[in-house]
């Protein structure tokens, strides 16, 4: 491929010690993020789905350095995120930034709206003071407010637009990474549509790279180049929009758009759905073998023994299960 | 058509506010036929919950009220009876289930306790008989182990568990009419389509009428029969799903269908701008005479905003209030 590689992440593990009763008691760790590979190429936008629990939004916050890294190594541009402390940290900050969830408690309920946008400049010495207050106009323009509505406060606001404030400030300090962590789903429908047409506008202007995360698998297939599936903390699948949607490889992606409600009679009609019984497992000291083994309907004893490894099936798609062949003839088209 | 089982005529709920009053539903007919799921679908603050909340007689009185109609249970006027009369009706005949299922169960009872509890209230009989039936909702709503199960409290529970344990409190009394507000938005996809699966199951057996809330058109297609697009606490459009999909005629509706990037099993390299509703549902106390949606409606013309428009029919049991159906006739 010669598209210019901008994050980079290899074998990430991020896990949180739980507390122990009794100081004889083995350590428990939840394996939030279990070792994952990915590379997001400069201008492309990245999606990672997963159910909860899957470790997509600790992948998102590591990237962030915003929750302690266990092991690995995350790379922006030419910088080792991961190795960054202090001052030195606080200043790459200006290269990536977030969209929260949610936008009620993502902006603060005590500072108007302009100030907001205005702050990450103020920090980042963003431009020349004197020219901030046109760069903030401009942003409230962009994302589709009028310039006199930096005076209000956040609770004057619907939730569509607080979420467009929370997507100006994630753009005041000129970032090349920005990541999305869910930004529509507290969101109404009607209202999604306004801020992924924003989002896609944006990009294509800017020239923005986006690090999106969701469990909408209809928002992903739409605003992603490239997937990542996760389950467990483990990346499943992983490979261009067209190829994972048309050719769906790991049982646990096919099993996910089986879920997905639909408004297409055609999809909705396959015979070849697959339902999972129960609940994901808990990430806590999980068990050898494929994390996704207890609700897959195609586990054999191997899956239970040894984690399968992701390989390459064809070019940018990427499977990890011992029953996919070499050819990319999943376990669900084998039967 | 069939007699319908539930009918509600002409509703209307008024609630007093600071700023005056606000109508959250006006004039709505929705009638429910025996065996179908209907659907009721818009965004937040269109009267959704509001109607369920009607029909349960939930309404908060103050600061709100149902100012007129009627809602008919097999010819009985629910807004006319006793309170003791409807505490008989809740939960019995017709019952829901919420959209959080963590705040809906009582913490400090087990799940096999609030279900016996339901049973006892309307059936009476023996705590032991209703334990024992308990324990045979939460078997048919497909929990394991359900003898064992009955004894937990909801936090040892998942989210799946515990909505499943909401539908079998809802189903124990064999209600003639479930309504489901939302059921499955705080789960995940995977123990959504299994919630789904199972309320099509128990719909199938027990024959009850399913009245599933969603802003989901998605899930729409998949479970319901008939569904019915509200805004602003009006009925837009209403009509057999299929029909709907295929051919909205309400550009609400329109939008509602396209605003939403649809999966597909053969994506394209193009991808067009999502269908874009500017704006967000206004409040209830603002609205003015005209068509509530047409400050934010690409096609409305002088008429939408000076007068309500009315109801037209467009096909078989399809009905649309828009005035530009009105002009370019049926």
């Amino acid at each position: 491929m010669t598209e210019e590689t901008l994050l980079s992440i290899e074998n990430l593990k991020v896990h949180f010690p739980l507390k122990t009763r009794g100081f004889s008691a083995p350590k428990s760790f939840v394996h939030a993020v279990d070792g994952i590979d990915l590379k997001i190429a400069k201008g492309k936008t990245f999606g990672i789905v997963g159910e909860s629990g899957s470790g997509k939004t600790t992948t998102a916050l590591a990237v962030m350095r915003l929750v302690p890294i266990t092991s690995g190594a995350i790379t922006l541009g030419d910088q080792r995120l991961d190795r960054l402390e202090g001052e030195e940290l606080r200043r790459a900050r200006r290269h990536m930034q977030i969209i929260f969830q949610d936008p009620y408690s993502s902006l603060n309920p005590r500072v108007r709206a302009g100030a907001i946008v205005r702050e990450p400049m103020d920090l980042m010495d963003v431009g020349e003071k004197s020219e901030r207050e046109d760069l903030v106009a401009e942003l409230f323009r962009q994302v589709g407010l009028r310039p006199e509505q930096q005076a209000l406060f956040p609770h004057q606001f619907s939730g569509g637009q607080r979420q467009r404030i929370g997507v100006a400030r994630a753009l005041a300090s000129q970032p090349d990474l920005v990541v999305c962590d869910e930004p529509v789903s507290a969101l109404d429908v009607a209202i999604q549509a306004q801020i992924i047409n924003l989002l896609r506008k944006l990009q294509a202007e800017l020239g923005l790279t986006y690090l999106f995360i969701s469990h909408d698998l209809g928002v992903v297939q739409y605003i992603c180049d490239d997937i990542a599936v996760m389950y467990l903390g483990k990346i499943v699948e992983m490979g261009d929009r067209i190829s994972l949607f048309k050719e769906p490889l790991h049982p646990y992606t096919w099993a996910l758009l089986s879920a997905v409600p639909s408004a297409d009679p055609a999809l909705r009609d396959r015979a070849d759905r697959i339902r999972l019984q129960g609940d994901p497992p808990s990430p806590i000291d999980p068990p050898p073998g494929c994390g996704f083994a207890s609700r897959c309907p195609f586990s054999q004893a191997l899956c239970t023994m040894e984690a399968p490894q992701l390989r390459t099936i064809r070019t940018g798609h990427s499977v990890a299960c011992h029953f996919v062949s070499d050819d990319g003839v999943p376990p669900q088209r084998k039967i | 058509m069939a007699e319908p089982l539930l009918e509600i005529k002409d509703l209307r709920v008024e609630f007093d506010t600071r700023d005056g009053v606000a109508t959250v539903i006006d004039g709505l007919d929705i009638s429910l036929y025996p065996g179908e799921i209907l659907g009721i679908v818009g965004e937040s603050g269109c009267g959704k919950s509001m109607t369920a909340l009607s029909i349960m007689r939930l309404v908060p009185v103050p600061p709100g009220r149902i100012a007129k109609g009627t809602i008919r249970l097999d010819g009985e006027d629910l807004l006319q009876v006793s309170e003791k009369r409807m505490r008989g009706v809740r939960g019995n005949a017709i019952s829901m289930i919420f959209q959080e299922p963590m705040t809906s169960l009582n913490p400090v009872f087990s799940v096999g306790d609030q279900i016996a509890e339901t049973i006892l209230l309307h059936e009476g009989g023996s705590k032991r008989a209703a334990w024992q039936r308990a324990v045979e909702m939460l078997d048919a709503v497909g929990i394991p182990v359900p003898e064992v199960r009955a004894r937990e409290y909801p936090h040892q529970m998942s989210g799946g568990m515990r909505q499943r344990v909401m539908i079998a409190m809802a189903l124990a009394c064999q209600p003639r009419v479930l309504i489901a507000d939302e059921p499955t938005t705080a789960l995940d996809v995977t123990v959504q389509a299994q919630i789904f699966d199972l309320l099509k199951d128990l719909q199938k057996k027990t024959g009850a009428v399913i009245v599933l809330i969603t802003h989901d058109m998605g899930a729409i297609a998949e479970m319901a029969q008939r569904v019915v697009v509200m805004y602003a606490g009006r009925k837009v459009e209403d009509g057999p799903v299929d029909e709907i999909l295929t051919n909205p005629k309400h550009p609400y509706t329109t939008g509602l269908i396209g605003c939403v990037p649809h999966l597909s099993a053969d994506p394209s390299e193009e991808r067009v701008p999502l269908t874009d509703i500017p704006g967000v549902v206004p409040p209830m106390t603002r609205l003015g005479q005209g068509c509530p949606f047409a400050p934010r409606c690409s096609e409305a013309m002088d008429k939408c905003r000076l007068e309500m428009p009315t109801q037209s029919v467009v096909g078989e049991d399809h009905r649309v209030s828009c005035w530009l159906i009105e002009n370019d006739g049926p």
